[in-house]
């Protein structure tokens, strides 16, 4: 990749930031930069508006929504193999799950969309935290066509709701799938198995009979290669 | 007076012109459409919750069998997002080798998509002129990675290898002999590279072949002029990407627009089509296959003459060498750690795209800062292509589904996922 095009996408992206900043910081939206990519938080029940602005305002001109997906985020951080410390008697080396903190009550769902600018060459990430107990946010189905199957995919595999979508059924799970496979409570290994049974000469659903288990144990190592500058004076602060 | 009844149709998933296993329940009114809705996930295999259990790497395979047609584009997206997140830069001919590989790929998936499209609508020596020229790209796949198909060629860091320097030759066997195999052999006496030339240098020929068989044939042009029309505002607000926008008139194309590897180093065109339905959404990925012919002679060109490193030396991500491995303690412990745990990339999350052949091929990771990637979302071209079924489809003949099917150029693998 050329400096010259990185540059100028860079230069797009800082241009992008500080104009979300100052339209939608009345929203209560935040702006994130990392990796070279911007993204915005968005309060559930400001969604339409906001991505109607983006859509509409020649000044974002989002007219393409590439991509929305749910995510899981009750997990995050957890790890099944201590590495911090050291106790005397070495590291284990067994999978032992380290629960990871419980994130607050509405931070457990988040439905994520990815956003194209042909005319000003950006992408923009909209994340929007949903609540634990009753997953609903409002469809964009209006905004962008392109998002119906995108939030059914999303109601599949999350249970999250999208209110005002034309028809929020399941799509990639079976028909009478039960429960909601992308979860991070939900088994890699699922929940039910499907035989043929002679006996009874039809297809028959039982529970599993495999026994989970963990190949490569989720491990985080603080690799202080990857850490910038930031990163290291607030490690010392911190120790 | 007969009475006229709408009826309820099934089209798949057992069907050969579902392009796998499609399951489309149709409204009729005689026979036109009144709506389609197509049912998906007979191919679910969870891939994105697969990944989220294995170390970064152990995923790129998975990568391979998402559009099985276009192997290494898929890796391609997969890679970049991991190297995104790493921050890391990959050698200047790995980039080189990484573009001549998905022009490959792009090739090798235009060609299936050109012989099951005409299949489908009825003509059927294009699917055998396809498949000749595809069985010379599967050799390079094989030659620079062991495997036809699913190569895993593809590693954060660049590429698993660099190109050999012999192109494997047909042997002799109880059905060829003699003559036949030395013809068969003949542009496989030099390098990959070599070979590769070769097939650049007569492939715009072979376009033209396939061109004399469809382009100005009156029954291919009775069958997708004016079929599936989308007009560019639709495009885009049904979230198409790659050949599907271009077919409309809209000039967006990642290898230009938001370049990578190497692709702002060689001279292409992207063809723009004018009417957005099947016929020009076919012009635009037969114009396809002479641009990939194009950058692929200029990235030859420059392997040729640019030797040096495929991979990155930083062994916390990329495995040592053999040598290194066996002589070296440092070296076996970077390769044991790197097998059995993998690396942990900073905490944070990345958005990667590529133009693979069908369209915007995209991975969104989320990393927790552990070994495995805590989410990853793949963006499948085929998936928004497929979810404008029903309006493309609307108002068309039953025999028209079959050319739109065709022109989506749907791949159940990645749309499943």
């Amino acid at each position: 990749m050329s400096s010259g095009s990185q540059n100028g996408m860079q230069g797009r992206l800082d241009q992008l930031a500080s104009t979300l900043e100052e339209r939608f910081s009345e929203l209560n939206c935040e702006v994130e930069r990392s990796c070279g990519e911007v993204t915005l938080v968005v309060p559930a029940d400001k969604l339409l508006e906001v991505a109607n602005t983006l859509h509409d305002d020649a000044e974002f001109d989002f007219k393409e929504l590439t991509d929305v997906c749910g995510v899981d985020y009750s997990d995050y951080g957890s790890s099944e193999w201590q590495t911090d410390d050291a106790p005397n008697t070495g590291f284990g080396r067994g999978v032992v799950e380290q629960a990871a903190e419980q994130p607050d009550e509405n931070r457990r769902f988040a439905a994520v969309y990815h956003l194209l600018s042909l005319s000003n060459n950006v992408r923009l990430r909209l994340r929007v935290f949903v609540d634990t107990n009753q997953p609903i946010v409002a469809s964009v189905v209006p905004v962008w066509a392109s998002a119906n199957w995108f939030e059914r995919e999303a109601f599949d595999l999350f249970g999250i709701l999208f209110d005002g979508h034309p028809d929020l059924r399941r799509i990639l799970t079976d028909y009478g799938f039960i429960g909601h496979p992308f979860r991070k409570d939900f088994p890699l290994i699922g929940q039910v198995e499907m035989r043929y049974d002679e006996q009874l000469a039809r297809v028959i659903y039982e529970p599993v009979s495999i026994d989970p288990r963990t190949l490569v144990p989720k491990v985080t190592r603080k690799d202080n290669r990857y850490l910038n500058d930031d990163d290291a004076t607030q490690d010392a602060a911190d120790a | 007076m007969p009475e006229i009844r709408n009826y309820t149709l099934n089209f798949g998933p057992q069907h050969p012109a579902a392009h796998g296993v499609l399951r489309l329940v149709l409204e009729m009114d005689g026979e036109v459409i009144e709506r389609a809705d197509p049912h998906i996930g007979l191919l679910h295999r969870a891939t994105e919750k697969l990944a989220e259990s294995k170390p970064y790497n152990q995923s790129i395979p998975y990568m391979d069998r998402l559009d099985y047609v276009s192997m290494m584009c898929n890796e391609h997206g997969y890679v970049r997002a991991i190297e995104k997140l790493l921050g890391v830069e990959v050698p200047v001919r790995a980039q080189y080798i990484r573009t001549m590989f998905d022009e490959i790929t792009r090739i090798l998936n235009h060609l299936m998509w050109l012989g099951t499209h005409a299949l489908d609508v009825g003509a059927m020596t294009v699917f055998l002129y396809a498949f000749r020229e595809r069985e010379d790209l599967m050799d390079c796949y094989e030659a620079v990675s062991g495997a036809r198909m699913h190569a895993a060629y593809y590693r954060p860091g660049g590429v698993y290898r660099d190109l050999p320097e012999k192109m494997p030759q047909y042997q002799a066997s109880q059905w060829v002999t003699g003559r036949d195999v030395a013809a068969r052999n003949e542009n496989r006496q030099g390098s990959l590279l070599d070979f590769i030339e070769d097939f650049a240098n007569r492939f715009p020929g072979l376009v033209d072949e396939y061109e004399t068989l469809l382009t100005d044939n009156r029954i291919w042009k009775q069958r997708t002029v004016g079929i599936g029309v989308v007009s560019p505002e639709r495009a885009l607000q049904l979230g198409f990407t790659g050949p599907m926008l271009r077919g409309s008139g809209i000039a967006w194309d990642l290898r230009k627009k938001q370049s990578y590897a190497a692709y702002d180093k060689v001279d292409f065109d992207i063809p723009v089509g004018q009417n957005g339905d099947c016929y020009d959404r076919y012009l635009v990925r037969v114009a396809e296959l002479r641009e990939s012919a194009r950058i692929i002679k200029q990235c030859v060109e420059w392997l040729r003459a640019n030797p040096g490193p495929v991979m990155l030396d930083d062994y916390k991500i990329a495995a040592p060498s053999r040598d290194d491995m066996k002589d070296d303690m440092e070296g076996l412990i970077h390769h044991f750690k790197l097998f059995t745990e993998g690396y942990c990339p900073p905490e944070g999350e990345v958005y990667a795209a590529v133009e693979a052949p069908k369209g915007e091929f995209g991975c969104y990771i989320i990393s927790d800062g552990a070994n495995k990637p805590y989410r990853l979302k793949i963006r499948a071209p085929g998936f928004s292509h497929l979810a404008a079924m029903d309006e493309m489809v609307n108002g068309h003949m039953l025999a028209d589904v079959v050319a739109v099917i065709g022109t989506m150029d749907v791949v159940f693998g990645e749309i499943d996922r």
